[in-house]
């Protein structure tokens, strides 16, 4: 109505309208951060998807400056990453930075599944945001997985011939399938060439995009809380959900409260422990990549472990390498395995609460076991473990339908 | 419920700690010696800084190593550098080279010395300090002697006019299974070097500071740079903490 009497050369509610006229600014963040309801009774556990997206930025961030200086060739890779450690300036912050930061995406994504798994947060109908999510996982696998050969040490070069490699058991198809992967007959040049073009310009485009796409998902149907309960359910007269509070200004002051915990943590890695005693850097990629002499012992970084503890399990090529992608895929069918009829762990009976922390240990353990030598007690312990990692998702079905649930409230539990 | 939360994340982070603690305790060698360096003692790292030039630099690189940042960092002015550590180079902005060409070393030695800028890192102080004096006569070797930590080495013993030669007793036993199993006793000297057993030692776990210095020469900035940033964001946690409570506190 107002543009009726508009009138040419006379100010029409400033540089904000103008913008929101032709983009839409202020509807997108009133939609988005400071009309988007939440749930008042999130705890800690609720900080992990907003940490992936602060290590994201970070290793986007520190990623450019890196590119800057690294040379993705065999011939001078390594030498490039020391020239970023020791003459370029602060190029060793920026670098431990993306090292550390590696490591913590697994960590903080690792714990904002499991959270997922606590709350049922992937339970009916935030069945996609799940599986965008497992989506970015594996993005974020592959893209952990480009970015470890770019050092070219020799962990680097023989982790890759080891995982590389795997895709040869598949019958028929394998072989060239390991070619189409390494560019080449062995793990070479060419193989570094195009995994820094996976690392830096494929695999990031994808990751942002589905991280988008995961927040888009979310905010349409809103975040699930410690209760499980749907608060849209309780709107007062305005439409507002009575147990929600607007992400901005409220969780954000509390996430903010959360960020800086975490850059403690991840400072003092950084700043301290950069290699974690040979769990972050591992000791032998500070050799260069050596293509006669193979390491006495190879394991990929910790957070492969679990599912490489598995492939290690099986005594079978072929079927080894068939229950380490299961491993990796089932999660995914989560939202279809829980039958429970409450989302929480508070309103579970007994059974889902154990399965879980058994799960807990034997993933775990597995990322332990597979660190470890493949040998004797450990192989038998790694097959035990696997076991339970299975049971943990095929018996689901028949578990979380058993279980005794408790009545689940109206409102969150919130003490102010 | 709070509390089993709290119980379950409790849990979760004592797991990865007493796994991290297993990995990080994983793989080490059982006797070695513990090499004890003084990362923070400049004049060890100074002689360090010394017998790498005279006993290593000879044959090993150090390809990554600028003598400016030794200088800087060691309290060397550019004369010093010159005069003390730089025998095959001109300028001090120049990384440290091995006088032996390496095509040489390898037809030589079967296997090119290899570069030591990173080995602290690669192998950890402990096993260089034990190789440096874990050399002993073994007639079957090319060289005259063989090395307790890496077997078969092609690396003769350089420092022999320090420590003097020594030879190394095994004992052997039968296992259950048949299987001759040797166990290291202990070394025996065989001929006096121009350093007693105490000096080699030190002499040794200088050179092992040095090594491990060069490995990362950034490590004590970092080390120092990490106390402010910590010291920042503590800072930073209590004005995030109460902004938190004051926006909170109209939820109820």
């Amino acid at each position: 109505m107002a543009r009726i009497e508009a009138e040419v050369g006379k100010p029409q509610g400033g540089f904000i309208k103008w913008i929101d006229d032709r983009f839409p600014m202020t509807a997108t963040m009133k939609y988005h951060v400071t009309e988007y309801y939440a749930s008042k009774n999130f705890n800690w556990w609720y900080i992990f998807g907003v940490l992936a997206f602060v290590v994201l930025a970070i290793q986007l961030l520190t990623g450019i400056f890196l590119t800057m200086n690294y040379k993705p060739a065999a011939a001078d890779a390594f030498a490039s990453v020391e020239y970023i450690m020791r003459d370029v300036e602060w190029g060793w912050l920026i670098r431990y930075m993306h090292s550390t930061g590696a490591s913590f995406f697994f960590i903080v994504v690792y714990l904002h599944m499991f959270r997922a798994m606590l709350y049922g947060s992937y339970k009916k109908p935030r069945e996609l945001i799940w599986l965008i999510g497992m989506l970015i996982f594996f993005v974020l696998m592959a893209e952990g997985f480009a970015g470890y050969l770019l050092p070219w040490g020799q962990m680097s070069y023989w982790g890759a011939q080891v995982i590389i490699s795997l895709f040869g058991a598949i019958p028929v198809v394998g072989d060239a399938l390991v070619e189409i992967i390494r560019g080449d007959y062995s793990i070479s040049d060419i193989t570094l060439n195009r995994f820094f073009a996976l690392h830096v310009i494929v695999l990031p485009l994808a990751l942002i995009a589905l991280v988008f796409v995961h927040i888009v998902a979310l905010h349409e149907v809103g975040s699930n809380n410690p209760d499980g309960i749907e608060i849209k359910k309780n709107k007062d007269a305005s439409g507002k959900p009575i147990d929600g509070i607007a992400f901005h200004p409220y969780h954000t002051s509390k996430d903010l409260v959360g960020i800086v915990v975490f850059l403690m943590i991840f400072s003092s890695v950084v700043f301290f422990a950069p290699d974690m005693g040979g769990l972050f850097l591992e000791h032998a990629n500070f050799e260069p990549a050596n293509l006669t002499a193979t390491p006495e012992h190879i394991a990929p970084v910790w957070y492969y472990t679990p599912y490489y503890a598995i492939l290690r399990a099986v005594p079978d090529k072929l079927w080894g390498f068939v229950l380490f992608g299961l491993s990796v895929l089932l999660p995914v069918f989560l939202p279809w395995l829980d039958r429970s009829r409450v989302r929480s762990i508070r309103y579970r009976g007994w059974m889902y609460k154990t399965a879980l922390s058994v799960f807990v240990v034997t993933f775990i353990s597995l990322a332990w076991l597979g660190l470890q030598p493949a040998t004797g007690t450990y192989v038998l312990m790694a097959r035990i473990f696997s076991v339970l990692y299975f049971a943990f998702f095929l018996l689901m079905p028949f578990y979380t339908a058993a279980d005794k649930t408790k009545p689940v409230p109206d409102r969150v539990v919130y003490h102010g | 419920m709070v509390k089993l939360n709290k119980t379950a994340g409790l849990m979760v982070l004592g797991l990865c700690f007493v796994a991290t603690q297993g990995m990080a305790a994983g793989g080490g060698d059982t006797h070695m010696e513990a090499a004890e360096i003084d990362p923070g003692n400049i004049s060890s790292l100074q002689r360090g800084a010394r017998n790498f030039m005279n006993y290593c630099s000879g044959c090993h690189s150090a390809q990554y190593v600028r003598y400016t940042t030794i200088g800087k960092y060691l309290g060397l002015s550019e004369e010093q550098l010159i005069d003390n550590l730089m025998f095959n180079a001109d300028k001090t902005f120049e990384t440290i080279q091995a006088t032996m060409p390496s095509a040489d070393a390898q037809r030589w030695y079967g296997t090119a010395p290899p570069d030591l800028s990173l080995m602290a890192r690669a192998k950890g102080n402990d096993y260089i300090y034990n190789f440096l004096k874990g050399f002993y006569v073994s007639e079957d070797s090319p060289t005259g002697v063989d090395n307790l930590v890496l077997a078969g080495t092609s690396m003769p013993h350089v420092l022999w006019e320090l420590q003097g030669y020594q030879t190394a007793i095994f004992s052997t036993h039968n296992n259950e299974d048949g299987s001759v199993a040797t166990t290291f006793e202990g070394f025996e000297a065989l001929s006096a070097g121009a350093m007693d057993a105490e000096d080699y030692d030190e002499f040794v776990r200088d050179t092992v500071n040095f090594l491990a210095y060069i490995s990362e020469p950034i490590r004590s900035d970092r080390r120092k740079l990490g106390v402010w940033v910590l010291m920042f964001l503590i800072f930073f946690f209590i004005l995030a903490a109460m902004l938190k409570k004051q926006i909170w506190k109209d939820v109820n």
